[in-house]
């Protein structure tokens, strides 16, 4: 598959005034045509902020270092012009909570044919039939009434819906979901991520969908990255990820996970907390929490190595490849690949 | 046999404007709407529902925060009202409750084993300060927190601990009944687990009852003996979680289940799409206030308000599965 988004160890300090405190140790992703990659993990991990820097939105006070590419074109450290044609053009974003993300004073038809303005040029009437096409696509009735309503004549489901019609409007090809259905209910969630799910087969774009929800992600992804810390631990196409977790933070999260179908069991859960990112530990920054760490992990990160005989799952654990090891679990030339060249 | 929480009847009603005409309309927002259960000693009740549906509301009734426009809260045999006297207090002390921020709840300007001990310090005046900070101190240490961190204020504990330390301060006076607002739901997974972990530890020490609360359904069913689903201020759906959640009856609540989105039910997805929204409490759809994104309503449905009906513990409030006449719901895919 063609590589649409490629990001190669980008690193992220923020100014704390008096030093800078790393948030982000070196994160590589990227993204296919067409694909939808889900990103996982607790608050604090990184998974936002990694994508917030890529598009250049976060300010003076970080420090980013690595490289951003889009379709092969650098567009890291871009010029703010550059920038923002490709912010909302070809690519676009949409956040946790919708209604604090459209503007309360102006009408909904103001902000959709703001941004087919900026991206395509469109103006007067044909900007307007352009915008109710849009919000009809999303599955809102009264397409040109609603258009004339403000954001907060619209429950939470609906300005989500608005939300992705203006991410439509540059007819991006790569969405960035941070949280979309994170603020909510069950119903109008599923409603949205069928609607994500349908948009994207008709349009081809590539999907980011960033979550704590490992149901979610699981539902919606073609592969998945867990994040910890600041770091990738964990990548692997979704099936394989979650039938065969390498990682024990993987793992803990899986089973820290209450279920709705089966026996009830009762939870495991990970002990400690997650280290704020000014008190990672010099080694695997999971080692503290971990069931399995023994003193290698105390000694240095782990690389992000494949892992099983799978050519797409990678997994930072020294701890995990043993474990399968000594089983046996492996057939010889997948243990000969895992050898470090 | 009555059990130690007996809820009938409760209805809570909210007199509100709605912008609409010159001057505007008088409306009546029904938050609760007639809603009964009872919690046997030691037991716990699951109350799930999306937002708006009246379970923050039930929850602030049974405890008496505010009154009840109609219907009965009774504890241990006592009427519950929302006069805040002497009587209220003594029933005060037997019912505990956890809410949703524990950051909200807790004083940012005293140190946690202080308010770990302001029950004490409320409810029995006589006891020293020694055996306070005694108390406090196994407290602190029966909710999994160290020692060390008895003289930290708030913003100095993670939200994990400071649920602990809500919930070490709810347990103070051993309760019999605790009221649970989403307790989990502000936490992050690995520590989402660590909390029900502790409750269900703690409930089989102390043998308190619970109503437990969260629009979460997969934690609700892992903490609850029985669960109630909630939609618009009434329950339509009530039993045994095991019941509720693998067969479930009312159209509601099958859609519910199925929107869930879980790693186990990946790629089989046969999930069901109500369209719309909820309706908003002020304007609750006449007869069976699901009727208007029901994929099954009939005529019937429309006119009727349907009663919660039980048979062998299960009980649900759906014109058309209680006349035996429920035509499976399709999924959607």
């Amino acid at each position: 598959m063609e590589t649409l988004l490629s990001i190669k160890d980008l690193a992220i300090d923020f100014d704390q005034g008096k030093r800078f405190v790393r948030a982000l140790h070196g994160v590589s992703l990227s993204v296919a045509k067409g694909e939808v990659l889900g990103v996982v993990g607790e608050s604090g991990c990184g998974k936002s902020i990694t994508w917030l820097a890529a598009l250049g939105l976060l300010g003076s006070r970080a420090r980013i270092s690595g490289s951003v590419q889009l379709n092969g074109q650098e567009i890291a450290g871009a010029a703010e012009n550059d920038m923002s044609r490709l912010r909302g053009g070809r690519i676009a974003m949409i956040f946790q909570d919708p209604s604090s993300s459209l503007n309360p004073v102006h009408r909904i038809g103001r902000q959709i044919t703001e941004a087919l303005k900026l991206h395509r040029g469109l103006t007067g009437a044909s900007a307007t039939a352009e915008a109710a096409r849009l919000l009809d696509r999303v599955g809102i009735a009264n397409a040109t009434r609603r258009l004339r309503e403000y954001p907060h004549e619209m429950s939470g489901g609906m300005n989500q819906r608005i939300m992705i019609a203006m991410a439509l409007a540059g007819e991006p090809d790569l969405l960035i979901a941070d949280e979309p259905t994170t603020a909510l209910d069950a119903t109008i969630q599923a409603q949205i991520l069928d609607l994500l799910t349908e948009l994207r087969r008709d349009t081809g774009m590539a999907l980011v969908l960033i979550s704590h929800d490992l149901g979610v992600v699981a539902d919606m992804s073609d592969r998945v990255a867990v994040m910890y810390g600041g770091r990738v631990i964990e990548e692997a196409d979704t099936g394989s990820l979650f039938d065969n977790p390498a990682h024990p933070y993987t793992k803990g999260l899986i089973a820290a996970l209450p279920d709705i179908d089966g026996p009830r069991r009762r939870l495991e859960s990970i002990p400690g907390t997650v280290p704020a990112p000014d008190q990672l530990p010099p080694g695997c920054s999971f080692a503290p929490r971990c069931a399995i760490a023994s003193k290698i992990c105390d000694a240095r990160m782990p690389a992000f190595l494949p892992f099983g005989d799978s050519h797409s799952h990678f997994a930072a654990c020294v701890k995990c490849r043993d474990e399968v090891t000594t089983e046996a679990a492996l057939p010889s030339e997948v243990k000969r690949s895992l050898v470090p060249a | 046999m009555s059990g130690l929480l007996q809820v009938n009847d409760l209805k809570r009603h909210y007199e509100v404007h709605v912008p609409e005409g010159l001057f505007g309309r008088k409306a009546s927002l029904k938050a609760v709407d007639g809603v009964s259960f009872s919690i046997e000693k030691g037991r716990t009740l699951g109350l799930v529902g999306e937002s708006g549906c009246g379970k923050s509301t039930t929850a602030k009734l049974v405890l008496g925060l505010i009154p009840a426009t109609s219907g009965t809260v009774e504890f241990a045999g006592t009427r519950v009202t929302a006069r805040h006297d002497a009587h209220w207090r003594a029933l005060r002390r037997r019912m505990q409750m956890i809410y949703q921020d524990p950051l909200g709840a807790l004083d940012r300007r005293l140190p946690v084993i202080t308010q770990i001990g302001e029950p004490f310090e409320i409810h029995n005046p006589e006891m020293s300060a020694a055996e306070r900070t005694e108390r406090s101190a196994l407290l602190m240490d029966s909710v999994g927190l160290r020692p060390d961190m008895a003289m930290r204020y708030p913003h100095e504990l993670s939200g994990g601990q400071r649920q602990r330390v809500v919930i070490a301060r709810a347990l103070a006076l051993e309760p019999d009944l605790l009221v649970c607002d989403e307790p989990v739901s502000a936490l992050d997974v690995s520590i989402q687990a660590q909390v029900l972990n502790l409750l269900d530890d703690l409930r089989e020490r102390t043998g308190f009852a619970a109503l437990f609360i969260s629009h979460d359904l997969k934690v609700v069913r892992q903490m609850s003996d029985r669960v109630a689903v909630m939609y618009l201020g009434r329950i339509v759906e009530a039993g045994l979680p095991e019941d509720v959640f693998r067969r479930p009856q009312h159209p509601y609540t099958k859609a519910l289940v199925s929107a869930i989105p879980t790693p186990a039910r990946r790629g089989k997805r046969e999930r069901i799409v109500l369209e719309g929204d909820p309706p908003s409490p002020v304007d609750v759809p006449s007869g069976c206030s699901f009727h208007t994104r029901c994929p099954i309503a009939q005529a019937s449905c429309r006119n009727e308000v349907p009663k919660l009906v039980e048979s062998g513990g299960h009980a649900v409030a759906c014109h058309l599965v209680n006349a035996g006449a429920a035509p499976a719901v399709q999924a959607a895919e």
